[in-house]
Formats: C-alpha cells, sequence, structure tokens
C-alpha cells in the first residue's frame, strides 16, 4: 500500500509539471491572436470541407483483433509469475491457452482481416 | 476519517461526476475522454482495495483497449464534430423510471448485504502468483480460464465475420 | 547506514528524524518525504531531456556528416538551455474551431504518460518503489502517452492531424501485442512482475537467454513511441508533422520534451528489463554505482534509437501492420511457448546453463526465421516482374528504348 502512495503522488506530479509548462508558456509568451495566424495549416493552401472526415473499416478490424488480444494476453500475466511454482500440468495449461490465441491469430490471417487492401 | 477514506470519497464524487458527463455531453469523443476518467477512477478504487493487480487491469483493457477504441470508431463514423442531436429519445420516461428502480434494488441490496466492515485486510505480496496457481490449478478455475480463451477465439471469429461480410458487400 | 552504502535511505531516514522531530505525525511524514522523493525525481527526470536533446542531435549530426549544435557554450551544450528560453517566450497560438480544453490537455497527458514510467524503474538497489505489478504498469501509463496523441490529433480541427491521431492508434493496437508478449518472457523467467525482482533475477543478463524477447520488445517499443523508422504519426513529408501540426510555444515544447524522454525510458525499461538494470561489478555495495551502469546501459539501447533514426527510411503503412501481425506477433508467440516448455525441463541447470539453453534455442528460432525469410523474399522476387540481361544485374524494370538513349545522346 506504502508503495502506492508513492505511485499516487507521482502521477499527480507527472501531470502537475507539464501543466506548469504549459501555464508558464502562456503567461510568458505574447498573445497577439488575428484570423489569418489561427487559421488552419493546411501548406498555405485555403482548407476545403469539414475536418471531420470518415476513415477506412479496415482501421477498425484490426481494433477488434487487437481488443481479443489484449484481454487474452492478460490472463496470461498471473501464469507467468506462477510459472516457476507450477507442476508440468500447469505449464501445459499455459501453453494450450496460448495456442488457443495463436489460432484466433492464424483465423484472422487466413480470413484476410490482417490484410492492408 | 482516516486519509484512506478521504481518497476514497474523493475518488468516489470524480468517478460519478464524469459517469454523468458521459451521458449528458453532446459531444460524442468528450463522452468517451469522460468515460476514461470514470475508468480511471475505478482503477484507484482497485488500488484502494489492495487488489493492485486488478487495477493495472482496468488500465490496460478498459482505457488502453476499450475507450480508445470507442474514441476510434467515433472518429471512424461520424463526420460532425459536434453532434447536436436530442439528448433525449421519446421512451425516456421509460428510462428513467427503470433507473429508479435499479438503483432502488441495487441499494436494497447492497444495505441488506453483509459486508465485512473494513474491506481491506492484508493482502499477501505474492497474490499475483497465488491468482496465477489457481488460474491453472485443477481444484480451482482450470475450465473457466480455458473456456475464457475458446470464448475469446469465438468473439474473435464472430467480430471478423462480422466487419468481413459488411466490407465484402 | 553510511551514505555510500545507502544514499536514499540515508538521506531519507534523516529528513524523517528532522521532520518527526518538528512534531508531525509519522503517517504525514511519509505522504512528505514520497512528495519530496517523487518530486526531486521527476524534476531530474524532465530537466534530463535538456541533455538528451543536446545528446540525440549530436549524434545525429555525426550521422550526417554534420557537427551538430557547436556554438553555444562548449560543445554546444547551452544550446538547448538557448532554445528552451527562446521557445518560452513563443506565443501559443490556438488555431481557429480547436477544441480548446482537450487541445491543451492533449501534450499534458502525453508527457504525463512518459513520466509516469519512472514511478516504477529500479534506478539503483533498494531504490525505485517495488509494485507486484510493475511490468503490466508500464503497459497500462503507455495508454495515457497514446492518449494524449490521439487528443490533441482530433482537437487541432485539422486534417493532417486527424490522419495523425487515426494512424497513431492504429500503431499502437498494432504493437501494444507483441510488447505485452515479449515483455511476458522476462516475467516467466524471474517469476515476478516487479521490475526490481526482475531485476535481482538476472544473474544472467535476460539478453543472454531471450536475445529474440529483446529484439520485439526494443522494435515494437520504438514503434510506439513513434520514432523513425515508424514515425508514420509524424509523417513530415505526407502529413507535416501530424499531430503537432497546429501546436507552438510551450505546448509545442511539451510533445518534443515528451517524445525525446519517451525514448531515453524505453531505452531504461529495456535496460532493466534485458540489460540487467542496475546490476554491474560492486552495485551490491555502492548503489550509485548502479545508477551509474543502469544510466549507461540506457544510453547504449537510446543510442541504438538514435542510430535507427539516422539510418533507416520510413516504412508504409501496409508494412508497418503486416510487420506487426504477421511477424512480430507470431514470432513472439512461438517464442513465449518454446521458453515455457524449455524453461521447465531446464529448471535445475543453474543460471547459465538455464541460460546458455535457452540462448541456444534462441539461435535455433532465429536461424529459422532468417532461413524463412530469405525463402520469402526468393518466392516474392520470383513474383516480380525481372528483367534480366546476360552480363547486366538483374533490374525489376525493363531497359528504356533504344531510341530515347540515341535522342539524349543528340541533345548532349
Amino acid at each position: 500500500m506504502d508503495s502506492w502512495i508513492y505511485i499516487g503522488i507521482f502521477v499527480a506530479l507527472s501531470f502537475f509539471f507539464p501543466a506548469l509548462l504549459a501555464v508558464l508558456g502562456w503567461f510568458l509568451g505574447p498573445r497577439r491572436p488575428n484570423p489569418v495566424k489561427q487559421d488552419t495549416y493546411e501548406c498555405g493552401l485555403e482548407t476545403v470541407g469539414e475536418t471531420w472526415v470518415q476513415f477506412k473499416i479496415q482501421y477498425y478490424l484490426f481494433a477488434l483483433v487487437f481488443l481479443i488480444f489484449d484481454v487474452e494476453l492478460v490472463f496470461l500475466y498471473p501464469w507467468a509469475v506462477a510459472y516457476h511454482k507450477l507442476p508440468l500440468y500447469g505449464v501445459i495449461e499455459g501453453v494450450i491457452f496460448v495456442v488457443m490465441l495463436a489460432a484466433a491469430l492464424v483465423y484472422a490471417w487466413r480470413k484476410g482481416a490482417l490484410e492492408w487492401a | 476519517m482516516t486519509a484512506m477514506q478521504i481518497v476514497f470519497l474523493l475518488t468516489a464524487v470524480v468517478a460519478l461526476f464524469s459517469a454523468f458527463r458521459v451521458v449528458t455531453t453532446p459531444n460524442m469523443v468528450h463522452a468517451a475522454l469522460w468515460l476514461i476518467v470514470t475508468l480511471s477512477s475505478v482503477a484507484v478504487l482497485y488500488v484502494l482495495l489492495s487488489a493492485s493487480f486488478f487495477a493495472v487491469v482496468q488500465i490496460v483493457v478498459y482505457v488502453g483497449a476499450i475507450a480508445i477504441l470507442m474514441m476510434f470508431v467515433v472518429m471512424l463514423t461520424r463526420r460532425e464534430m459536434r453532434d447536436r442531436g436530442p439528448q433525449l429519445g421519446k421512451q425516456w420516461p421509460w428510462a428513467a423510471v427503470l433507473a429508479v428502480l435499479a438503483f432502488g434494488g441495487l441499494t436494497w441490496l447492497v444495505r441488506s448485504a453483509a459486508l465485512p466492515a473494513s474491506p481491506v485486510g492484508e493482502v499477501p505480496a505474492t497474490s499475483v502468483a497465488d491468482l496465477g496457481a489457481a488460474l491453472v490449478n485443477p481444484g480451482g478455475f482450470v475450465i473457466p480460464f480455458e473456456i475464457a480463451s475458446v470464448l475469446l477465439l469465438a468473439a474473435l471469429i464472430g467480430a471478423v465475420y462480422v466487419a468481413w461480410t459488411r466490407r465484402n458487400s | 547506514m553510511g551514505i555510500l552504502s545507502q544514499p536514499v535511505g540515508a538521506i531519507a531516514e534523516w529528513l524523517r528524524n528532522l521532520l518527526l522531530g518538528w512534531g508531525l505525525s509519522p503517517g504525514l511524514t511519509t505522504v512528505l518525504l514520497y512528495l519530496i522523493g517523487a518530486g526531486v525525481l521527476a524534476t531530474l527526470v524532465q530537466t534530463w531531456v535538456i541533455f538528451l536533446i543536446w545528446y540525440e542531435r549530436k549524434i545525429i549530426g555525426r550521422f550526417q556528416d554534420r557537427l551538430g549544435p557547436n556554438r553555444v557554450g562548449p560543445y554546444g551544450l547551452l544550446q538547448p538551455f538557448a532554445d528552451f528560453i527562446k521557445i518560452m517566450t513563443k506565443e501559443v497560438i490556438i488555431p481557429e474551431g480547436a477544441d480548446k480544453p482537450i487541445y491543451i490537455l492533449g501534450p499534458i497527458v502525453m508527457d504525463a504518460g512518459v513520466l509516469m514510467l519512472w514511478a516504477v524503474i529500479p534506478l539503483m538497489p533498494m531504490v525505485g518503489m517495488d509494485i507486484n505489478v510493475a511490468a503490466l504498469y508500464t503497459i497500462a501509463v503507455g495508454a495515457f502517452a497514446t492518449l494524449g496523441i490521439l487528443m490533441s490529433g482530433w482537437a487541432s480541427n485539422n486534417k493532417f492531424a486527424l490522419v495523425s491521431a487515426i494512424r497513431t492508434v492504429a500503431q499502437m493496437i498494432s504493437y501494444e501485442v507483441p510488447t505485452v508478449l515479449a515483455l511476458l518472457v522476462p516475467v516467466l523467467l524471474a517469476g515476478t512482475m516487479s521490475l526490481q525482482g526482475i531485476v535481482e533475477a538476472q544473474h544472467v543478463w535476460y539478453i543472454v537467454a531471450a536475445p529474440l524477447a529483446f529484439l520485439i520488445y526494443f522494435i515494437s517499443s520504438v514503434a510506439e513511441v513513434g520514432r523513425t523508422p515508424f514515425d508514420l504519426l509524424e509523417a513530415e513529408s505526407e502529413i507535416v508533422a501530424g499531430f503537432h501540426i497546429e501546436y507552438s510555444g510551450m505546448v509545442f515544447a511539451i510533445f518534443y520534451v515528451g517524445d525525446f524522454l519517451h525514448a531515453f525510458t524505453i531505452g531504461a525499461l529495456a535496460a532493466v528489463l534485458f540489460l540487467g538494470g542496475w546490476r554491474g561489478p560492486g552495485a551490491e555495495a555502492f548503489p550509485l554505482l548502479g545508477l551509474l551502469y543502469l544510466w549507461i546501459k540506457a544510453f547504449a539501447v537510446y543510442f541504438l534509437v538514435v542510430w535507427a533514426r539516422g539510418s533507416l527510411p520510413r516504412v508504409r503503412i501496409d508494412q508497418m501492420m503486416n510487420f506487426s501481425w504477421k511477424f512480430l506477433t507470431p514470432l513472439a508467440l512461438v517464442l513465449l511457448v518454446l521458453t515455457a516448455v524449455l524453461d521447465y525441463f531446464v529448471a535445475g541447470w543453474g543460471a547459465w546453463g538455464q541460460a546458455l539453453s535457452h540462448l541456444v534455442m534462441n539461435l535455433v528460432v532465429g536461424w529459422l526465421v532468417l532461413r524463412y525469410l530469405q525463402a520469402w523474399e526468393k518466392a516474392r522476387a520470383a513474383r516480380r516482374p525481372v528483367v534480366a540481361q546476360p552480363g547486366q544485374y538483374p533490374v525489376a524494370r525493363p531497359p528504356r528504348p533504344a531510341v530515347a538513349e540515341t535522342s539524349t545522346e543528340a541533345a548532349s
């Protein structure tokens, strides 16, 4: 618990320091806004249309595969920590879990979900 | 009041306020960001319960994966930066009644349950290793552990199937 | 308890007695001590960036056959100070239509995500907080760095910045999987997630037992930082600096600081996980020596990052995705299974026996992978239309028609 107090303080400070820099910059720098300066930068051309455009759905497929992997990997960490105390049976259980993960990867690969087209 | 209780109360207030903002803010990306605040405060609550593994998993899975994916999906699908649609649907009175009922039921459940006075006992430093050993122990949770992997495999197959057919059509 | 054998412990003890002498309660004293410790460490780390910027500019300069900064101060050492003072006095421009709070919060969250990593890095024996989930913590706070970039890319109201934000997410989700898998290998070998515990378990550095895991961890960390050759989120030639295109003045400097610090931090993390952290001759007796060792190792890995930046071209986005999903991830999975099975059977062989048997396994896997890549490259080359003339190198394009050659000759 004691270490978590330290980590909590450290996390708070981690946000505080850059925020302090930003505030310093805000007060030390000049502020002379004008429409041209504040215009969206697009290599000198006028901006055309809305900024928020739609993107390829391909990104989404990767995101789904990633989500599954992330959840599975979290299960593996306690197993890896306990590894040295496990009997062969326990080690094999973990290996089966990893093989399942590999099967998921193979399926996504074969289906072309990992294809960037 | 101990320092721990003060931290708990502050965190709870932050969690509740940000959860409220998640449903009231008209901007989808802002809602996702408020959700990240909520989920992070839940991680702090886990730390207060000495469940450090779950605190970290909360951040890795919920903030690192799910919340960022939500922002991602909003960016992929919404054309507008600010959604100006109505905040409430036509069915809102029914939803309100259901919400009040659910809240009342949960309150009743929590109050009637015999909770230990102090939830925080001494947690051994090897708790993560114990969890890992229990996950693959035949007397423990080996069946749920393996079923979880099959379930996640099925989820992936489903996700790929749904997204794939959409893309082809 | 001498200052040499326990530098931080001795100072902390002295401060604790001082504070207790003032009549503060023990609990408050602990919190104050932690506040001072965290404050000192965070300030030092943040200020350290000034030196990192000089170091990287100097090294990159040498790679490009230049001298690098050499005007301000000896060897140009004071150049970053001059830059810092200059950037402090620059205007913070907030573009039209930007989402102001998120626009400002973006760089802060990004920098915070990097700084937070230093809370768990074991600097020397007995120093550095020893939480039992530290390895996973490093993955968790990495999410905040990504989140910061995503926020600023979205809030800038700029198409390039938005493209960059989307690419950031794509890159992060692709390379987090191999990072997490490679990180599992030292955790499995050490049997603990505490970074201090992993360092103590490295009687033989894990780079000997798991060189491939080190490579995977290193490559995917570089990708998560968004350094060349994976700097698709900045890609000056396509999306003109991406997420920080609309930033100026101090808020831009926060990004700059965060980026350099992140690169050095992954160096420190790789040193802790695979290069034995503070381990070295005499480190147990004189912890300050351990700090020096850690710093040297971190700089060695950081040098590799700068080297890659100085010599490699940027990859395409499909190459980047393929490299992670179709190469690093399967390799890491195979490696994890083999490490787990092998380690069970060599458990009683002593530190060097274990390490060497793992090394042999890694070398065999590495050799097979290289052979596979060669075969794959050959098959790819065979699919490419190659026109080979006798006495010429094969070229990917047919030779120019003779007419063009004669006309250029006539013109000259």
